[in-house]
């Protein structure tokens, strides 16, 4: 038995490409429901801006604005579910619910219309990607022991949005604690009376958050169809929206737990693939079917609280009505 | 200065929500430099008012002058340039915030938060020394008292240097001497030439500390008069319409042998705070005892524990026989079973079902009763021909068994319970706040009941806030603070002011 | 206040609602560039021309009874199911293993087998949200989404090991014997003398749908327990006031939610299929989300809210047929009603209450 074959460089490296979806999803979903408002429909979004990025960069060749696309599909998600539940303070469970499935509907239909393709974009080349960036001294310090390869194969090599989703973490962590917007965000999420009555509009930092968690989850959309792999195709998301929900619960809506918990999820994810490098590891084979449901189930472990207590922000879910 | 000028007037304002008329044509004028009481029943559309000049809410009609200017008050943000603070009756405050972040709250220097959060500790140690309004700046909201986030929200609006200062039924949940201690405070921001509105629905704080009142009833305002020209009973004529008694018509009490018995009875909550310290108490055949206490002290804990939806510890006994208080009988249906009624505290969240039609409500909690059943079924038939009968005796108007509970008001939503309650022939009958948010016209009648129940022998124990309550319906009464009982009296035997020392934690 | 009269509650804004949706999915298909009105016509000839299009309709509206009911009765009691996928995929299990290793004399006494083994496999998944959600407070909206993809690995695995023939390569049970197959709504209205298409699938199990809508109106609205379930989902803190239970109410709501999402499966697995396969499921635990809101959560209301998305489900492979407009038209649609009857309901009701209220005042005054 080789343990340490479990933290094969490539596993690792794999992790972080796959963590890096989750961690823009439960970013985004940490600035919602910080603000008060839940969202089940971050799957939706993420997929909606997965089919837009892709086709957009598909049909113009720029992978740019394919991005500026996705998120722009996102956002107006976004949009309807912030008027389900803040305008119309209807219930934010059942409108994150219906936008999972009208992305998981318009995304094929609109695909079939424009590609034909059975509800995939073309594969994507060249412009149409986000390409891997090599950091300056990556292949001269790769002869470096140990330190040398983690530098050049797992921190360098990743493409842009990698690195844009993980400096999201000490962004966000600032955004929160060290700005008024982000104490204005939290109280609106604890006690949205409490800013009412302060003068400010709760209306307006509720759609604040819920757009902010739109840009977010388009970029990480974007990433799965562009950066991740190269193209669209029906229901790529495959519940990371859901997976992101619960890292975010695990990381008890904290930006730096929230990138912890993302990487624990990624790894799942990528030792999931490499079922050979488990057997090699651990002596005897794993069911492909058990490593595939793992995060799913370390997720119900982890609501079960044999991790921790989780309290979620206390106003979160709640419409905000004015009391009489 | 425009000391000539009104600080505040308000003329015709008018406010409904849905078919409700919660203000009817309001004009009011409040002096610059004094203490205006604002005094009214429950749902008499004080709160309304309020928040409508603090931009909480929108008026129909009418018009705000600030200072003589006409202001238009669109929302808080409004209100606070116009100078306004309000501390409402439950505070704004955000509970795992400091002290700090929610005084700066919406009032912060610029985007980042480290200059804004040093200006507001600078002013806070002036404010402090200013008005003797001490607090720790870097304590959470959830680890201070009551009392102390009340003087948050009055630092908050200091902060955001309001002239005006209206204050929502203040005194609710402090002790007589926090009271003491608030009304001092804002005897010291009248000097300092603060214009301090008082909404209340006590009139001894009116008659204490106001300089002007104005008296509201059913959405008017029915009178405004000079403090020191008025008595209590006119006000309490013009706050209702007409004259009331303020004591309850009975006989002494003919107390029979004990049915309640609590020996050390102690709850512990979720937070693993304990809740309730001790509890020795007795309730005897025949007499109603009263736990007064400010809210808050254990009064709620006392009844949901005894009746059966709260877990403790200790001896609880009825009629000589253990009641199980952690068990697999600890719950509301075991203590109906044994005896026990119970009216809630919180009609509306506890009492009632508020979506369900009041046949439904009559049901509520015996739903499983023999009588209310035929085989695995409701037996619908039998509950409704009970409501009707119900709701004749007690006279719930209207008189409509398909109505759901929530379009019934405060008084007919009380009678509901009360008649599901009293007519079951209970041994023990707990009664939380039995007149709270009822019209005088229902508060007789459900005194009445409460004491013709007593009269046949019933063991009855009473929590109530309202001292005047306590003192003219219980026999006894028993003052809690912070979870224990600090004394009982007699009630021919004490007064206000002694109760007032106990509930306060002071001597024994 | 109720500002509202019951009718307009009950019967205009789910009315309201679906019209809304209605009109999206039409400027849907026209964005997609195909005719709306000749799509309604094709839909309503390939659902309702034929009594092969009736066959398939009232097929659908079985499976989405079962999966409505559930959401239905969860809803009642406060409570939103999302597993209705998962608990409709174990009862598939349930009823495969009922009908593959006992050998059963007659399809009467086998259905009532399968249904007990599809109930009682639905249950089981939905008892451990249930109980995580009763006990230690784990969301239970996100705890059914999690069991949904662990019913697929757990279905995957049998499937692909266990259950699959040997010789076989397709992840599926090997065909049900015949003594256990269900008699078509053909072979029960023979005898009537009303002919009705042969090669459509609906069966008997629509007749036990029915009786399922008629026996969870008994309980929600005629017994004790039902009452409990509802005051339970409307005020929690008023439940314990009464002494009824949250962990009990919570583990029955959701048993008896899971047991009938799992019981759509003698209607698919067992009645149209006659094996297990791995899709078998097809969306329909995610389409009684939408059938339980349109329906009000009421029985009737959900018996009619599945008729009616049976007819968008047939008429929806109609279309996928003979144009170019895919199945995931009816994902659009299913999405569009849950938002306009769940999520947006006020933006329908509060305009209408407005005009009931000036309605009503220009009466009065």
């Amino acid at each position: 038995m080789n343990f340490l074959a479990l933290f094969d460089l490539s596993v690792l490296d794999s992790t972080v490409r796959l963590a890096v979806p989750l961690l823009l999803a439960c970013l985004a979903g940490l600035f919602s429901e910080r603000g008060g408002i839940f969202d089940i429909g971050l799957e939706g979004k993420m997929l909606a801006a997965a089919f837009f990025s892709a086709a957009i960069a598909a049909t113009t060749g720029s992978v740019w604005i394919g991005l500026l696309a996705g998120i722009g599909a996102s956002l107006t998600l976004s949009a309807i579910h912030g008027v389900a539940s803040i305008t119309f303070r209807g219930n934010q469970l059942i409108s994150g619910v219906a936008i999972n499935f009208l992305a998981a509907g318009l995304t094929v239909l609109i695909a079939q219309s424009w590609f034909q393709q059975g509800g995939r974009t073309p594969s994507l080349i060249g412009g149409g990607r986000f390409e891997p960036i090599t950091l300056p001294f990556a292949d001269a310090l790769s002869t470096v022991p140990f330190l040398g390869p983690l530098y050049s194969e797992l921190i360098s090599g990743h493409s842009i949005l990698v690195y844009v989703a993980l400096l999201c973490v000490p962004g966000t962590w600032y955004i929160l604690f060290r700005t008024r917007f982000g104490l204005r965000l939290r109280a609106v999420g604890e006690n949205p009376a409490a800013v009412d009555t302060a003068g400010v509009s709760v209306v307006g930092l509720r759609f604040a958050a819920v757009g902010i968690c739109g840009v977010l989850c388009g970029i990480a959309g974007a990433y799965l169809a562009t950066g991740l792999q190269a193209g669209f195709v029906k229901d790529m998301t495959a519940g990371r929206g859901f997976i992101a929900l619960a890292a975010l619960i695990f990381a008890k809506w904290r930006p730096w737990h929230a990138l912890w918990a993302t990487l624990l999820f990624g790894y799942l994810q990528a030792i999931a693939l490499r079922p050979d490098i488990i057997e090699g590891a651990l002596g005897f084979k794993v069911q492909v079917q058990l490593l595939d449901a793992m995060p799913y189930i370390l997720t119900v472990v982890i609501l079960a609280g044999f991790v921790g207590k989780a309290i979620p922000p206390r106003a979160g879910g709640e419409p905000y009505v004015k009391e009489r | 200065m425009t000391a000539t000028h009104p600080a505040i007037e308000l003329k015709g304002i008018s406010k409904a929500f849905g078919p409700v008329q919660a203000n009817k044509d309001i004009s009011i004028r409040v002096m610059p430099g004094t203490i205006h009481g604002i005094i009214g029943e429950n749902g008499a559309g004080k709160s309304t008012l309020m928040s409508i000049l603090y931009g909480f809410y929108k008026a129909d009609a009418g018009e705000v002058f600030i200072s003589g200017q006409k202001t238009e008050i669109p929302d808080s943000q409004a209100a606070i340039a116009a100078g306004i603070g309000m501390v409402f009756q439950h505070f704004k405050l955000v509970e795992n915030f400091t002290v700090l972040e929610n005084i700066i709250l919406g009032a912060e220097d610029g985007g980042f938060l480290k200059p804004s959060l040093a200006k507001a500790r600078k002013s806070l140690v002036e404010l402090a020394a200013e008005y003797e309004l001490n607090v720790d700046p870097d304590a959470r909201i959830e680890e201070i008292g009551v009392g102390m986030q009340q003087r948050v929200e009055i630092l908050k609006a200091l902060y955001r240097q309001a002239d005006i200062l209206i204050l929502d039924e203040p005194t609710g949940v402090l002790t007589p001497a926090e009271a003491d201690q608030l009304f001092r405070i804002l005897g010291r921001l009248r000097e300092e030439g603060k214009t301090i509105i008082l909404i209340t629905h006590k009139l001894r704080e009116i008659m204490d500390t106001t300089d002007t009142v104005s008296v509201m009833r059913r959405g008017e305002m029915t009178a405004t008069v000079k403090t020191s020209e008025t008595s209590p009973e006119q006000l309490a004529e013009l706050m209702v319409g007409r004259k009331v008694l303020l004591r309850v018509d009975k006989t002494p009490a003919a107390p029979g042998p004990v049915v309640l018995d609590i020996q050390n009875l102690r709850v512990v909550d979720d937070q693993k705070v304990e809740r309730l310290r001790g509890i020795d108490l007795q309730v005897r055949a025949g007499e109603i005892l009263g736990i007064a206490g400010v809210a808050g002290n254990g009064q709620s804990e006392l009844l949901e524990v005894l009746g059966g939806y709260a877990d403790g510890t200790g001896t609880v006994t009825l009629n000589g026989q253990p009641i199980d208080l952690t068990g697999k009988y600890s719950d509301g249906r075991s203590r109906r079973d044994n005896g026990i009624a119970h009216v809630p505290e919180d009609r509306q969240r506890e009492g009632l079902i508020m979506d369900f039609a009041a046949w439904e409500n009559t049901a509520f909690g015996y739903h499983r009763d023999p009588a209310y059943t035929s085989g695995m079924l409701s037996n619908n038939a039998a509950i409704k021909t009970e409501t009707q009968a119900k709701m004749d005796r007690f006279d719930v108007r209207p008189p409509n068994l398909q109505l759901a509970a929530k379009n019934f008001s405060g008084g007919n939503q009380q009678k509901i319970v009360l008649a599901r309650e009293i007519e079951r022939n209970p041994d023990l009958l707990l009664v939380g706040q039995p007149t709270r948010g009822v019209d005088i016209g229902a508060i007789e009648f459900i005194h009445q009941q409460i004491v013709a129940l007593r009269d046949q022998g019933k063991a009855i124990l009473l929590v109530s806030v309202e001292l005047e309550e306590i003192l003219s319906l219980a026999d006894r009464v028993a003052v809690m603070f912070d979870g224990r009982i600090m004394g009982e009296r007699l009630s021919q035997d004490t007064d206000e002011k002694e109760l007032g020392l106990l509930m306060a934690g002071v001597g024994a | 206040m109720d500002v509202m009269p019951k009718w307009a509650e009950v019967v205009l804004v789910p009315l309201i609602s679906l019209l809304l949706a209605a009109i999206l999915s039409a400027l849907v298909i026209l964005a997609i560039g195909e005719d709306p009105v000749a799509a309604v016509n094709l839909m309503i000839t390939g659902a309702l021309g034929s009594t092969y299009g009736w066959g398939y309709t009232l097929y659908y509206a079985t499976n989405f009874m079962f999966t409505g009911l559930a959401v239905a009765v969860a809803f009642h009691a406060g409570l939103f199911n999302i597993g209705g996928e998962g608990q409709a995929m174990l009862g598939g299990l349930g009823v495969a293993l009922v009908c593959l290793f006992i050998p059963w004399p007659h399809w009467t006494i086998a259905v009532l087998a399968a249904t007990v083994g599809a109930a009682l496999f639905g249950a089981l998944w939905a008892a451990i949200p249930a109980y995580l959600q009763a006990k230690r407070g784990s969301h239970i909206v996100i705890t059914t989404i999690m069991f949904n993809f662990i019913a697929a690995a757990v279905l995957n695995y049998m499937l692909v090991n266990i259950l699959r023939p040997a010789g076989s390569m397709d992840p599926a049970t090997e065909r049900f014997p015949e003594a256990v197959h269900l008699p078509s709504l053909h072979d029960l209205l023979a005898p009537f003398g009303i002919a009705f298409s042969k090669a459509a699938p609906a069966n008997v199990s629509l007749v036990i749908a029915i009786i399922a809508c008629v026996l969870v109106w008994v309980l929600i609205w005629r017994t004790p327990l039902g009452l409990e379930i509802r005051a339970y989902g409307k005020s929690h803190r008023a439940a314990s006031y009464a002494g009824i239970g949250a962990v009990r109410i919570t583990m029955i709501a959701m048993l008896i939610s899971g047991g009938l999402a799992g019981m759509m499966a003698i209607n698919n697995v067992m009645g149209e299929a006659e094996r297990l396969v791995l899709n078998a499921v097809e969306g329909a635990g995610f389409i009684g989300i939408a059938v339980a809101l349109m329906g009000r959560s009421h029985p009737f209301g959900v018996f009619l809210a599945a008729i009616l998305f049976g007819f968008l489900y047939q008429g929806g492979a109609e279309l996928a047929l003979w144009t170019s407009i895919p199945r995931e038209l009816i994902v659009v649609i299913q999405a569009l009603v849950i938002l306009f009857t769940g999520a947006l309901d006020n933006m329908v009701r509060m305009p209408l209450e407005r005009l009931f209220l000036a309605f009503r005042r220009g009466g009065t005054t």
